[in-house]
């Protein structure tokens, strides 16, 4: 039987999924490195989270317009699904596609446009650009409900291009313009008012009296172009396939500089990129293909810890490790789930700006590592949870303070630390000493001194990185 | 030279409206007819303006900023922008935050001021930012800047309750976090800013606890922020930039009414931060300054205003000599940047130059990239 690495594995998972605890990687690791990444691609070999559970102790969900609690119930997705790639991507889509919350008609559109990326998002860019041109929280929070023939408004047809498509550098202005055109009469149906009739949804509704369909020159093509051939034209472009490969490198495998600098600042690792442009125009632009070339080849085998982990990643990847908030019994309170990634500069659903978050190390600065800080030292602060008993349970025998460290450094990831954080850890394992755990007994007492190791671990430099 | 004559330090207090301000709708031309054919969906009507010259008027909103420009502390720059102007906000913005138009920095031009002010990076409260993110104006490698998104429960290991365990814990995250030559940069960066909060929290902390005032602020974001510096700011911790971003000003659609909260939101805080300060005799070493990534496309789409360029910034303090600067863009059509934008009269980088040599004491040149003319509401 084939036998795969734990560590690749646990780098594989950090970065497709939200982690792995060292049961699931152990079940994992029974198969060949390339099977896993397909079931990776393959959502759909696996059972979809039933949400019944979740809102029987969340009664809120079925009624409340709460953009907290719906951010919340998408981490607890992210901790339990059995699907992590498919969850992963919609967080992909989400930092690419930046739209917010507190520019939407309601909650519910915000909510059905993350469903939309989980539902599309592994499909191919042409379904996946249609899909959002018709989303009705992309729709108005780009303003092309008020995007009319007599009167374009151009912001979505600028943004298409610069933000979500090709990047800057690619069209001009007059492009712009004529991409906006084309979109005239892509607008939504208005819900019923909130009150007393609680929010309904909003649906996609072309008005073709308000379409402009007199000729438009778009990237030298010229006809009474409407949207669709807008982003026909549009994923053809290398462009396109340039923009995303890099969006995928920086999401998945290394951070790369920050987005606006894209058009003067070369890739990190070109020959990298082209192995993606190549998958996305070999296979019409379609995901899975670029997805597959990604996850098995050796660039990414070899960046392990080179990516910042962003707020959702640090937030669900902590509670997988302690093991609360468990499919069917979300006992705990899902918002401060969503609280806590907020508070380190990440509110899903609620992005600053379409120009969505700064990633990499912009993520950390000395408000947001303090949170981040903090959050995992608490998770870890009661050594009774599922999670910590399980790490403890892995500990066996008679362990020198070195020892001690490198198991539990083992079982928090496997995680890779530097001489300093290393010595640091030892330093503070020689209060305790050698210790022999022979028992559950053992275990018990020394536990809260394990705790404090696993703290401290989380609190270090290189658990900040995915 | 630094702008007062108290012997304290000079503070300069920035504040971004993020997503590009209105500004023609926030310092009306509210006796041109070109500016209401041009708006008939986002103009604000004549007799509601408040006027403060005869052709000029700030947004009904701002009532309190109109007191405090008849009282002679704001300094109205008007048409502030820069040659081709960037519509994109996230080029403009870090144009405005790097003083680069042409290539894209990670430096800050305020990382570069605190340097000036703080050579040796011996205190991280020298910059504090108020909210989640550090803006990219105060970044700048081997600055240590405190960024505090809660003040009051801003330090590491908070949730440990045992003091000493806490402290233990505290001891070893301090060498986790110790130099690490090597490393690598992003490394090389954590270990700095877990140092800096280690020390800036401990710092910081006092602020809170000793903080009373008689000024209730609003209860919005702007309020809240503007409440933290002054918290921070009259507590003497040596702090001499201070920055905050208030969000939300891409009106393309929907203008009227959020445009006009925002603005009011910020016109009170800015009035409540003032007494606030005043209150406690903190307040003539404050310099605040306000800017936006660019101002809105002159004509509007039937329901908000596209991305321009040419727009406006604030200078208010106590030190201020307050009025007009620099001259308000032709709305004529004639002299329409592009067909479509009001066109800037100064460059940003010389109002950055104003706020560095007249009221920081700091050379602009080198911090801005350039000699650019500067204006004199501070002498």
């Amino acid at each position: 039987m084939p036998e795969t690495d734990l560590a690749l594995i646990s780098h594989l998972m950090r970065r497709a999924g939200f982690g792995a605890t060292r049961a699931e990687q152990e079940a994992l690791s029974s198969k060949d490195y390339d099977e896993i990444v397909e079931d990776l691609l393959h959502p759909d070999r696996f059972e979809d989270l039933n949400e019944d559970a979740l809102k029987r102790y969340n009664l809120e969900l079925t009624y409340n317009d709460s953009m907290p609690l719906w951010a919340g119930q998408w981490v607890w997705r992210m901790i339990n699904t059995k699907r992590p790639l498919e969850e992963k991507m919609s967080l992909f889509w989400h930092h690419l596609f930046a739209a917010a919350w507190y520019k939407s008609e309601h909650t519910p559109t915000m909510l059905k446009q993350i469903q939309l990326f989980r539902r599309v998002g592994m499909t191919d860019m042409q379904t996946i650009l249609v899909a959002l041109a018709k989303d009705p929280a992309m729709n108005y929070w780009l303003d092309n409900c008020e995007n009319h023939s007599d009167q374009p408004n151009e912001n979505w047809g600028r943004e298409l291009l610069e933000l979500f498509s090709m990047g800057v550098g690619n069209y001009t202005e007059d492009d712009i313009k004529n991409a906006a055109r084309a979109f005239t009469g892509w607008t939504f149906t208005q819900p019923i008012p909130l009150y007393p009739f609680g929010s309904y949804e909003s649906d996609f509704e072309y008005v073709p009296e308000d379409h402009d369909d007199s000729e438009k020159t778009f990237l030298g093509y010229t006809g009474p172009l409407n949207g669709e051939d807008i982003i026909e034209i549009v994923v053809k472009q290398e462009a396109t396939a340039r923009f995303i490969a890099r969006h995928l490198y920086n999401f998945f495998v290394a951070d790369e500089p920050q987005v606006p600098s894209w058009s003067i600042e070369p890739p990190n690792d070109p020959e990298a990129i082209e192995v993606l442009v190549k998958a996305f125009q070999d296979n019409d632009g379609q995901i899975v293909p670029v997805l597959r070339a990604l996850f098995t080849s050796e660039f990414f085998k070899n960046t392990r810890h080179q990516k910042v982990k962003n707020p959702a990643e640090l937030v669900a990847g902590t509670i997988k490790l302690v093991g609360t908030y468990q499919f069917p019994d979300p006992a705990e309170s899902i918002t401060a789930l969503s609280g806590a990634a907020t508070v380190m500069g990440q509110s899903l659903m609620n992005p600053p700006t379409v120009e969505g978050w700064h990633t990499g190390h912009e993520w950390i600065d000395g408000g947001t590592l303090n949170e981040r800080v903090n959050f995992a030292v608490n998770q870890f602060s009661d050594t009774t949870k599922p999670g910590i008993q399980d790490i403890l349970s892995r500990l066996e025998g008679k362990l020198s303070p070195s020892e001690l460290v490198e198991r539990c450094l083992e079982l928090v990831g496997p995680l890779e630390v530097g001489e300093t954080t290393q010595a640091a850890l030892i330093r503070h394992a020689n209060n305790i000493g050698e210790i022999d755990l022979d028992s559950d007994d053992a275990r018990k007492e020394h536990a809260d001194q394990i705790g404090r190791i696993l703290q401290l671990i989380v609190a270090s430099r290189e658990y900040q990185f995915a | 030279m630094a702008g007062n004559g108290n012997g304290k330090d000079p503070v300069l207090v920035v504040v971004q409206l993020t997503g590009g301000n209105d500004f023609m709708n926030t310092v009306i031309p509210y006796t041109n007819p070109v500016y209401y054919d041009n708006r008939p969906t986002v103009g604000i009507p004549q007799d509601q303006v408040l006027p403060f010259t005869d052709s000029l008027a700030f947004h009904p909103k701002m009532g309190p900023f109109k007191e405090m420009y008849d009282a002679g502390d704001i300094a109205v720059v008007q048409g502030i922008g820069y040659p081709n102007s960037s519509r994109s906000h996230f080029r403009g913005m870090d144009i405005w935050h790097t003083c680069e138009p042409d290539k894209v920095s990670t430096v800050g031009w305020l990382g570069r001021t605190i340097r000036e002010l703080d050579p040796k990076g011996e205190s991280p409260l020298t910059g504090v930012n108020f909210g989640v993110g550090l803006p990219r104006a105060m970044a700048m490698p081997g600055v240590p800047v405190t960024s505090v998104s809660n003040l009051d429960n801003y330090g590491l290991m908070s949730g440990i309750g045992a003091e000493i365990q806490r402290n233990e814990a505290l001891d070893i995250f301090k060498e986790m976090y110790g130099p690490a030559v090597g490393t690598g940069p992003v490394m090389e960066y954590l270990a700095q800013t877990g140092q800096d909060v280690l020390t800036g929290a401990d710092m910081i902390k006092v602020a809170p606890e000793q903080y009373e005032s008689s000024i209730e602020y609003a209860n919005n974001p702007i309020a809240k922020a503007l409440r933290d510096v002054a918290r921070v700011h009259t507590a003497d911790l040596g702090t001499r930039i201070f920055y905050t971003a208030h969000g939300g000003y891409d009106v393309h659609a929907n203008e009227n009414p959020i445009q006009p909260q925002l603005i009011g939101d910020l016109s009170g805080a800015i009035s409540d931060f003032f007494a606030d300060i005043r209150e406690h005799n903190a307040s003539d070493n404050v310099l605040v300054m306000v800017f936006t990534e660019f101002g809105r496309r002159i004509y509007d789409n039937g329901s908000g205003t596209d991305h321009g360029s040419g727009g406006g910034a604030f200078f208010i303090g106590d030190q201020v000599s307050g009025g007009l600067y620099a001259e308000y863009p032709s709305i004529e059509r004639a002299k329409w940047l592009n067909g479509e934008d009001m066109a800037h009269n100064i460059d940003f980088r010389g109002i950055y130059g104003t706020a560095l040599e007249q009221w920081l004491g700091v050379e602009a040149a080198p911090v801005v990239g350039g000699h650019y003319e500067q204006i004199n509401p501070l002498s």
